[in-house]
């Protein structure tokens, strides 16, 4: 027995997006609030028939302040994945899907909300970590403490085993600009151009400035209950068709011990997953019609479209060549929302909201017929994750 | 690619970047470079090096373990160059490189460190490095490269 088609997302809601620390001093659970008001009343659900509570990233909002604090009655079901930053996500979602279907639960919300503190920056989360972190010892002496330090080794390696290039980056950093541009409520929308990309500023080579998510503050709610409750609700049902969570233990953590095996060093640490993701839903890659890919960094957009099969491994960079992600024409439009890089970054809730606004026919950038969309979690140590949903 | 000047700070990296908070596990790594040794764990009873030290076998769950001499010796891996400085304490050091190090007699595994008396530019996937030494405070001697071979 698997998941497969026996639950849906039923409503997405969404806070306002905002700059790093311009909501600092509002509630995180206020936020939850408003985006679960937009999801409620979006889905035909009753805020009461909520029972479960499905988050990531070690989200601060516990169910035993937030039942309370949105009126609904019962916590019949409460899980949190672990991890932090954005690896989660996906499988929230699973993990609603599960407690759905184990009978634990009738109506899960996911919901995620970050506020990034004004005084304390994502990217230096891994350098203050002195003296409290054995781990961390094994790359902190030596300047390496950001993720996108991390992760530009990866796709260094993977320039020199399969001839990628910069422009490459360049590439997916201006495809989903354009898709931002189309997307009223992205916060980056000044055109974007190849040159633009390659003359910004070198931040940890060989990524640059535009190869960078934003830093924002906000967040979403997702609703998900059994595809039967679906059937009478306002919004055309978004079947979970198969989840993945995880990874392989030779990856463990890869992103910072940099002690992945060399096969699968310069990936994103995807690759396991993609097999079983498929196998569960019953397709293949070339089924997948919309791919909304965690894109905290550009160039693991590059990793993510070879660890899923969407195109041959280190075939990557010439998958994307050309407007080869760019909506309307490219080989798959990718990230048709703007992104990490250019809507927003709220850790990836809104490639997941993207998702179903395309199965659902109401994306700015809306793939024709679309009827299958991939949708990833962070690319990180493990656990990571993904699902594939469909109309 | 600018190609910056290769005279390195000494230590490269600011000392407080290397205040070690090492657990029962790790302890045995940071006292072997102490003494000015570099030593990989194996499992004792597959023989598979792993590092970051970890308290079992990835391959086999065995617990038992030894720490193998290295010669330090190895091949780049990896590289990058760091442009912009995440914390107010490497202001100072930017831009500066992180190289992965693949040890040739350690079963492949690899140490994040970084390369001395090299230009950012020269820096390459494949190149020879080998181990060098740099005390940073009396308790931690941090294991460094330099190229080799030229």
């Amino acid at each position: 027995m698997t998941i497969k088609d026996k639950t849906c997302i039923v409503g997405v809601g969404q806070t306002e997006f905002g700059h790093r620390g311009q909501f600092a001093h509002k509630s995180q659970s206020v936020q939850i609030g408003e985006a679960l008001e937009e999801a409620l009343e979006e889905s035909g659900l009753d805020r009461t028939e909520i029972d479960g509570f499905s988050s990531f990233s070690m989200d601060s909002n516990d169910p035993s302040l937030l039942a309370p604090s949105l009126g609904i009655p019962n916590v019949n079901y409460a899980g949190m994945v672990f991890g932090g930053g954005g690896g989660g996500g996906c499988a929230a979602i699973a993990n609603a899907s599960a407690a759905i279907l184990a009978g634990y639960a009738k109506v899960v919300m996911v919901y995620k909300i970050i506020t990034q503190p004004p005084n304390m920056r994502f990217g230096a989360s891994y350098g203050r970590a002195a003296r409290s972190d054995p781990r961390s010892d094994f790359h902190r002496p030596f300047g390496l403490m950001a993720p996108g330090q991390f992760f530009s080794l990866f796709f260094r390696r993977h320039m020199h085993q399969y001839g990628t290039k910069t422009t490459h980056l360049a590439e997916v950093a201006v495809a989903q600009r354009f898709h931002a541009t189309r997307n009223p409520r992205a916060l980056m929308k000044t055109p974007l151009t190849i040159e633009d990309h390659q003359n910004s500023r070198i931040i940890a080579d060989p990524f640059r400035l535009f190869d960078y998510c934003q830093e924002n503050d906000g967040g979403a709610v997702i609703l998900v209950t059994s595809a039967e409750r679906a059937k009478t609700l306002k919004q055309r049902p978004v079947y979970i068709m198969a989840t993945a969570q995880g990874g392989a233990a030779s990856w463990g953590q890869g992103l910072t011990s940099q002690n992945a095996p060399d096969d699968i060093y310069p990936s994103s640490g995807h690759r396991h997953m993609a097999p079983r993701l498929y196998a569960m839903a019953g397709i293949e890659p070339k089924d997948v019609d919309v791919a909304e890919l965690y894109d905290h960094f550009s160039g693991m957009v590059i990793l993510q479209l070879e660890d899923y099969g969407l195109c041959k491994i280190g075939e990557g960079g010439s998958f994307v060549e050309n407007g080869g992600i760019k909506w309307p024409d490219g080989n798959l439009p990718v990230n048709t929302h703007g992104g990490n890089l250019s809507e927003v970054y709220l850790l990836g809730m809104t490639h997941m909201v993207e998702a179903v606004r395309q199965l659902r026919g109401t994306s700015t950038s809306q793939v024709e017929d679309a009827e299958i969309a991939l949708v990833t979690s962070g690319p990180s140590n493990l656990p990571s994750s993904s699902m594939l949903l469909r109309r | 690619m600018a190609r910056e000047t290769i005279s390195n700070p000494t230590p490269y990296m600011p000392a407080d970047l290397a205040e070690l908070a090492p657990d029962g596990v790790t302890q045995p790594y940071w006292d072997h470079c102490n003494q000015g040794e570099l030593r990989i764990q194996r499992c004792k009873a597959c023989g598979t090096f792993r590092h970051p030290p970890l308290p079992g076998c990835p391959d086999c769950g065995a617990r038992d373990d030894e720490w193998v001499r290295s010669e330090g010796k190895g091949r780049v891996f990896s590289f990058s160059g760091v442009y912009h400085p995440v914390l107010p304490n490497v202001a100072e050091y930017v831009p500066y490189n992180v190289v992965l190090v693949q040890l040739a007699d350690a079963g492949g595994v690899r140490i994040i460190s970084n390369l001395l008396g090299v230009a950012l530019g020269d820096i390459e996937i494949g190149m020879p490095v080998e181990l060098v030494w740099e005390r940073v405070s009396p308790d931690v001697n941090l294991p460094r490269f330099r190229p080799a071979g030229g």
